[in-house]
């Protein structure tokens, strides 16, 4: 509507505040960073070997990952079976997953003591290492199969069913179905989510920070934390910085050249009937292809619960001291983001969420530490920044979910509010809050969830007595306090878990028609 | 009296003029092929669009500046004329005070105007648990308890079967001249206009006429009208 429309939009103030504070947020610690790496010295040869290892295993993750979903998003595509809308489900799960608490599960498969190793120990065979680099890239393909499933299948489902319909009438074989109908679709979606994925992957840190490691494993996100933490050479942190700046930022246009469909849509739950599949041989191909992923998905998760009830029962308290810090802190982020989202739920803030992401949140948490380690202890503001950073991190998904949704209550109910004289403040408390409320609960959901498992920032900030949850289990691990850490991990994983249900839940709740 | 003076409006290679007044106390169908510019002629009266020139007059005081709410105007829409979330009566109630909270008296008004419509009792039930014509009676209370001199209704019954709609176009028709209120009703269905308008404004090519007497101009319908209708 061309007259009245700012009337429906958020407060000017409040637009022009929020924006005004994240490129500060984030425009400050890269000017931090930049200054200080100037002054630096040049980058050694270790350094070079970090930015090679976080290209390679990126690389190998993104391929491998889009690769894999090819079959599984084919498999879940064609196939009705009970259960396939749960794992449909499950497949969004990572997402909300702590990273530590997922690697700790794929250790206890594939590690040195996993199951898998005490399988091939059984059969005379040496065991499973699962540090280095197919260690990092075997977490990475758990994080990110789903996402790229999630991805195809979505882009198999938009494939409008009267050509399937069509092909079975000519009836052409499961190869010309394969070239006319799903590659064009594969090649239109299929690289856009691999490049997703490689960017996801370039500024992995918890991952590296776990499985990865030494000089042959060490990611530049990994490095700028050894750089701080190791040597305590703040220059050469921000010189590293400056790299990932460089890596990222480059990895995030080549992303934005690509279309991609959104991965949180829903309608994943519409199965296209399939003449041409209706073969016992694809039957089974699909059944064994569906059947691995799960298990894949399952079993990690399936033992992060087994071995953590023993331990759940006799936590120490430093790690339900931490549990509540980490509470306290995905709270006081989720609140942060969804002000944000709300006040950004605009085009040129969607863009500037996005600037944001694509600045790593330990470059982030580098230019903070400069900025700040002349007026206050780092330890004692290692949580106000790690919310404000998981904040940050959270907008973007934030805002996907509740721009598009914020339009449409617009589009439809403008006029009418805007007749009815609800404008301004009004608007919001009568007719957008109400309207948004499952989005914002999803959103709010996400925002903490991911905020609890977060282990990127806290690491640099932290001193002991100031641990989160994840970095307290991470540590569990570090001092092979085994059955603690797996305690710990369970408990991350119900808080998280928890977290995201409750806000989801208190946005569908009476959320009517 | 309505009065729309040299009014202009553009939208890309669309353009519509209009030069007329319509008496208060009428109501008037708008008819015309669609496309033609009706609703947007509605959407420019109620302030929705601006003109690219010329003036809206509402009893001789110029109102083309003036925002939606502050003209004298309710206005019922093709669709989403009721809010999912909010009640019937706290629908209702929005003529009357955009603030959740009612006064006794302001509570009183909601329920007379939801008895007015036919709808005792049901102030409590959301959109989605009325019927399609339950809903349209809603919208009709609302726009019965804003009190405007000047209803314009954006074919709000069209997705209502015939006999449906002829039932709300006679309460429209009862309403209106309860209240006195000028009635524009924009109609894709001559026979709409035939049930209850007093007066025929007929927009088309690029022209929006003035109003005449609807047994006059279906008698003896000009060109353009005898294009559209068909005979």
């Amino acid at each position: 509507m061309a007259r009245g429309a700012g009337a429906l939009g958020a407060p000017p103030w409040a637009a022009a505040g929020a924006a005004l504070f994240v490129a500060a947020l984030v425009l400050a610690p890269v000017i931090a960073v930049i200054w200080t790496a100037g002054a630096a010295g040049r980058l050694g040869p270790g350094d070079w070997a970090a930015v090679r290892f976080s290209l390679t295993q990126a690389a190998l993750s993104a391929l491998l990952s889009a690769a894999l979903a090819v079959p599984v998003a084919r498999a879940l595509a064609r196939r009705r079976f009970p259960g396939r809308g749960a794992l449909v489900t499950l497949l969004g799960a990572p997402f909300i997953l702590p990273v530590v608490v997922a690697v700790f599960g794929l250790l206890a498969v594939f590690g040195r003591n996993g199951i898998a190793s005490n399988l091939l120990d059984l059969a005379g065979q040496e065991p499973l290492s699962i540090y280095g680099l197919h260690g990092v890239v075997l977490a990475h393909v758990f994080f990110n199969l789903p996402l790229a499933t999630r991805l195809l299948l979505q882009g198999w489902l938009a494939i409008p069913g009267e050509r399937f319909r069509l092909a079975a009438a000519l009836a052409l074989p499961p190869g010309t179905v394969f070239r006319l109908l799903e590659l064009p679709m594969l090649v239109r979606v299929l690289p856009g989510a691999a490049v997703v994925i490689f960017v996801i992957c370039l500024s992995s840190f918890a991952v590296a920070l776990i499985l990865g490691g030494g000089p042959a494993a060490t990611t530049v996100e990994l490095a700028i934390y050894q750089a701080f933490r190791f040597e305590f050479d703040l220059g050469k942190a921000a010189a590293l910085a400056l790299v990932q700046l460089a890596l990222a930022g480059g990895a995030a246009m080549l992303a934005a050249r690509l279309a991609l469909p959104p991965a949180m849509g829903a309608g994943l739950d519409r199965v296209v009937p399939r003449w041409d599949a209706d073969r016992p041989g694809l039957r089974v191909q699909d059944a064994l292809w569906i059947g691995a992923a799960a298990g894949f998905l399952l079993v990690p998760l399936a033992m992060i619960v087994i071995d953590g009830v023993p331990g759940l029962a006799r936590l120490p308290g430093s790690v339900w001291t931490a549990a509540g810090r980490s509470v306290a802190v995905a709270l006081v982020s989720t609140a942060l983001a969804i002000a944000l989202a709300l006040a950004l739920a605009s085009r040129r803030g969607e863009l500037l969420a996005v600037l944001a992401i694509a600045v790593s949140p330990l470059v982030l948490g580098t230019g903070l530490f400069l900025i700040l380690r002349p007026v206050a202890a780092p330890g004692d503001v290692a949580l106000p920044v790690t919310a404000l950073v998981n904040a940050l991190m959270a907008l973007p998904f934030a805002l996907r979910a509740i721009r598009p949704e914020l339009e449409a209550v617009r589009a439809d109910y403008g006029r009418l509010c805007l007749s009815l004289g609800l404008t301004g403040r009004r608007f919001w408390t009568r007719v957008a809050l109400p309207r948004l409320r499952r989005p914002l609960g999803f959103a709010a959901g996400l925002a903490a969830a991911l905020s609890m498992g977060d282990l990127g920032v806290i690491a640099l900030f932290a001193d002991p007595e100031r641990a989160t949850l994840p970095l307290q289990m991470y540590r569990l691990m570090g001092a092979y306090r085994t059955s603690d850490a797996a305690g710990a991990a369970l408990l991350l994983l119900l808080l998280s878990l928890a977290l995201f249900w409750a806000f989801d839940r208190g946005g569908r709740i009476d959320a009517r028609a | 009296m309505l009065a729309l003076e040299r009014l202009v409006v553009t939208q890309d290679t669309f353009r519509l003029e209009a030069d007329l007044t319509v008496p208060g106390g009428r109501i008037v169908g708008v008819i015309g092929p669609s496309g033609a510019g009706k609703s947007t002629l509605l959407n420019v009266i109620a302030g929705f669009f601006p003109p690219s020139a010329g003036r809206v007059l509402w009893d001789g005081r110029d109102i083309t500046g003036l925002p939606p709410a502050r003209r004298p105007v309710a206005m019922l829409f093709q669709e989403a004329n009721l809010f999912p979330h909010l009640t019937a009566a706290q629908n209702v109630a929005l003529a009357l005070t955009p603030r959740a909270r009612l006064s006794r008296a302001e509570a009183a008004a909601v329920e007379r105007a939801l008895d007015r419509v036919g709808l005792s009792g049901l102030g409590e039930r959301r959109p989605a648990q009325l019927s399609g014509g339950q809903q349209g009676r809603v919208a009709l209370a609302r726009a019965l308890l804003q009190s405007k001199p000047l209803l314009l209704l954006d074919e709000p019954f069209s997705a209502l079967g015939p006999a449906l709609r002829g039932g709300m176009l006679d309460l429209v028709r009862e309403i209106a001249e309860e209240t006195g209120a000028t009635v524009l009703l924009v109609s894709h269905d001559p026979a709409d206009a035939r049930r209850i308008a007093d007066d025929i404004l007929l927009v088309a090519e690029g022209r929006a006429a003035a109003p005449v007497p609807t047994a006059e101009i279906l008698a003896a319908p000009p060109p353009a009208l005898r294009a559209y209708l068909g005979d």
